[in-house]
């Protein structure tokens, strides 16, 4: 199985590539990709310096061009993939039909993946994009069992690639507005959940409140540990019961699952987290390096180590992780 | 935009668009669903969009049921459509999609790409789930047989008049006129979560919340509605001020989504509006005394979705 790792910039993609990643993905520095935050992402000129790096050491590169263009902003999103092949990306990643159209007759020899942001769950939807633009890979989104998983995979048409570590998307990819609808800025049109901008944390005399587009989403005591805001992982108050009425801070760990991938014909492992550090791309890539290799050696007896485990949870949002979707216990 | 712009086709004086009913949303005790379409039937509503779209196991109303209601309604003078399931996870829920696909009698509302693909070379219709953000988009659908889109919610009017400007001309238009908006979908059930339950045996929570599970901020603030695995807002979506809008942008239909109470006098105020019988504001402001919590229409401004612009 390649192991995918992401790169916000040019420290974070030698960090994945010196620590064993065997695919780096990467966007462009504006709103055509769903890490757009401010200060991350490549200029062109570091894109080639990036591509020439990972390439020196076998790396493979792909793009993600994974927003949704609206009409006044398509042609940005033309140059975008007539530059991502001029650069001789290994695979451009896009959700948007209009934009997977474009790219497979502009640049037939492109190699087009699927985004999670495609929203693509089952099989017949995979045999649309693999039929209409020839797709040869795609990235499920964060809701399906690992048998769900299988089960799409022995009827797809394309390669899957999986989630398997980082910042766990509740709802599916592609489909959640949450953020736009308290801020105006969504994924799919910015590039961006829970902007930067539209962030408020304030001081009261109980703690901090964190407020997204003036909407409360956290109380904290005193003290307590501050996660980012994103909506679905708020506290509310639903019936008077206040908890994480949608889904609590935790983050995907799905490395004790890496038998039933391979059993099941996953291609690829994806690691979340371009708007991460150099340092915690090198951690992640590293140990998960150590364990796809571990596993290869002697499928029969995998099992992460416990000191994998305990230094993926240290960096984990929330601190603590689970086997999201995969896991029956989730659904 | 340098370039002059073409005009919009179907706009002129006089143009009225069409009223639909999006599907119901909720999980309703058979008896209420039948309650509700036999008042449709008698409704001024010109299509009406029927079938499960939230979660596979809600089952009170079965393929066969649908069909017998989808019947009444055009015997009524309705337009009917079926509707698909949003987020297709499981083979038995594909096999179910197959029915409806295959199926000729009536047009079929795709909700995810899996039933594009299988109504491929078919006249279909895509909901506002179907990620649709450009003219390209719309232009690849339509050689697959899209007879009619839907404006993906959070998309706003400037964007919806340039759509117009350079969209196929024999594809139609609709938009989301009222109703609580569809925010998000989730391989969880999260009114089953607040229950304590398991999806696996959720024991159909859902059915007691006809119009969902209201979500309030800490500070008391009504905000998102749990409705099984989709989050909705809390706020009701109204658009009905923005009809002489609609109108110019050539607008076709006008879709209203279900809520459990005062449906009737929703729809009715609709049509006074659409028939120049009211005054689309004055009609507009009387909607809002007739939502479970109040209304937004943020999207439509280039806001935040959550925003009111007309209090």
């Amino acid at each position: 199985m390649e192991l995918v790792c992401p790169a916000g910039n040019l420290p974070a993609l030698k960090a994945a590539v010196d620590n064993g990643a065997n695919a780096v993905y990467i966007g462009f520095r504006d709103d055509t990709n769903a890490r757009h935050f401010a200060g991350l992402n490549f200029a062109p000129n570091k894109m080639v310096e990036g591509i020439r790096y990972a390439r020196g050491k076998g790396v493979r590169v792909f793009i993600a061009l994974n927003t949704y263009p609206r009409p006044d902003g398509f042609g940005r999103f033309e140059q975008a993939v007539d530059k991502a092949a001029e650069l001789g990306v290994d695979a451009l990643i896009a959700a948007d039909i209009g934009v997977l159209d474009y790219a497979s007759r502009t640049h037939p020899a492109l190699n087009l993946h699927l985004s999670v942001q495609g929203s693509a769950t089952n099989y017949e939807a995979l045999r649309f994009y693999h039929e209409h633009f020839g797709i040869r890979r795609a990235v499920l989104p964060r809701v399906l069992s690992i048998s769900q998983v299988k089960h799409v995979i022995d009827q797809s048409p394309v390669d899957i690639e999986v989630f398997a570590f980082g910042s766990l998307c509740v709802m599916v990819e592609g489909r959640c507005i949450l953020s736009s609808y308290a801020t105006g800025r969504s994924p799919n049109t910015y590039g961006a959940c829970s902007p930067a901008s539209h962030v408020e944390w304030i001081e009261t005399d109980a703690g901090l409140d964190t407020r997204l587009g003036g909407v409360l989403i956290q109380r904290h005591p005193k003290g307590e540990n501050v996660g980012y805001p994103t909506l679905c992982k708020g506290t509310f108050n639903t019936d008077g019961q206040i908890d994480h009425a949608i889904e609590d801070p935790v983050s995907l760990n799905a490395m004790e699952l890496l038998p039933e991938m391979k059993a099941a014909g996953v291609k690829a492992v994806k690691i979340e987290g371009r708007q991460r550090s150099p340092v915690y791309v090198a951690q992640v890539t590293k140990i998960w390096r150590e364990a796809l290799d571990s596993f290869e050696r002697n499928p029969s007896s995998f099992a992460p180590k416990p000191e994998w485990t305990a230094a993926l949870g240290k960096v984990s949002e929330g601190a603590q992780t689970t086997l999201g979707p995969y896991h029956r216990p989730w659904q | 935009m340098n370039n002059p712009q073409p005009p919009i086709a179907a706009a002129q004086s006089g143009h009225r668009p069409r009223l639909s009913l999006g599907p119901i949303t909720y999980y309703w005790p058979k008896e209420q669903v039948d309650a509700f379409y036999a008042m449709v039937a008698e409704a001024p509503v010109d299509i009406v969009y029927l079938g499960e779209t939230i979660c596979s196991k809600r089952n009170q109303v079965r393929h066969e049921d649908w069909l017998a209601i989808a019947e009444r309604l055009t015997e009524h003078g309705k337009e009917v459509v079926l509707s698909t399931l949003t987020l297709l996870e499981a083979e038995s829920e594909l096999k179910r999609l197959r029915t409806i696909c295959e199926q000729t009698q009536f047009m079929v509302e795709a909700n995810d790409m899996g039933a594009v693909h299988l109504l491929a070379s078919r006249p279909f219709a895509i909901g506002p789930s179907v990620n649709c953000y450009n003219d390209r988009t719309l232009g690849v659908l339509a050689k697959q047989g899209l007879k009619r889109w839907a404006l993906p919610v959070e998309l706003t009017r400037e964007t919806l008049e340039q759509m117009q400007r350079a969209k196929p001309a024999d594809v139609e238009t609709e938009v989301m006129a009222y109703g609580r908006l569809p925010l998000a979908y989730s391989a969880r059930c999260f009114t089953a979560r607040h229950k304590h339950l398991p999806k696996d045996d959720c024991r159909d929570v859902c059915m007691e919340y006809p119009d969902g599970l209201v979500v309030n901020t800490q500070d008391d603030q009504q905000f998102l509605v749990l409705n099984g695995i989709q989050t909705q807002s809390a706020h009701t979506v109204n658009l009905l001020a923005e009809l002489p809008a609609m109108r110019a942008l050539g607008v076709d239909i006008l879709r209203i989504s279900p809520q459990s109470q005062q449906m009737d006098q929703v729809i009715e105020l609709f049509h006074q509006a659409l028939s120049d019988a009211v005054d689309p504001a004055e009609a507009s402001s009387q909607l809002n005394a007739l939502m479970p919590v109040g209304p937004c229409d943020g999207y439509w401004h280039g806001e935040a979705g959550m925003v009111a612009t007309v209090a």
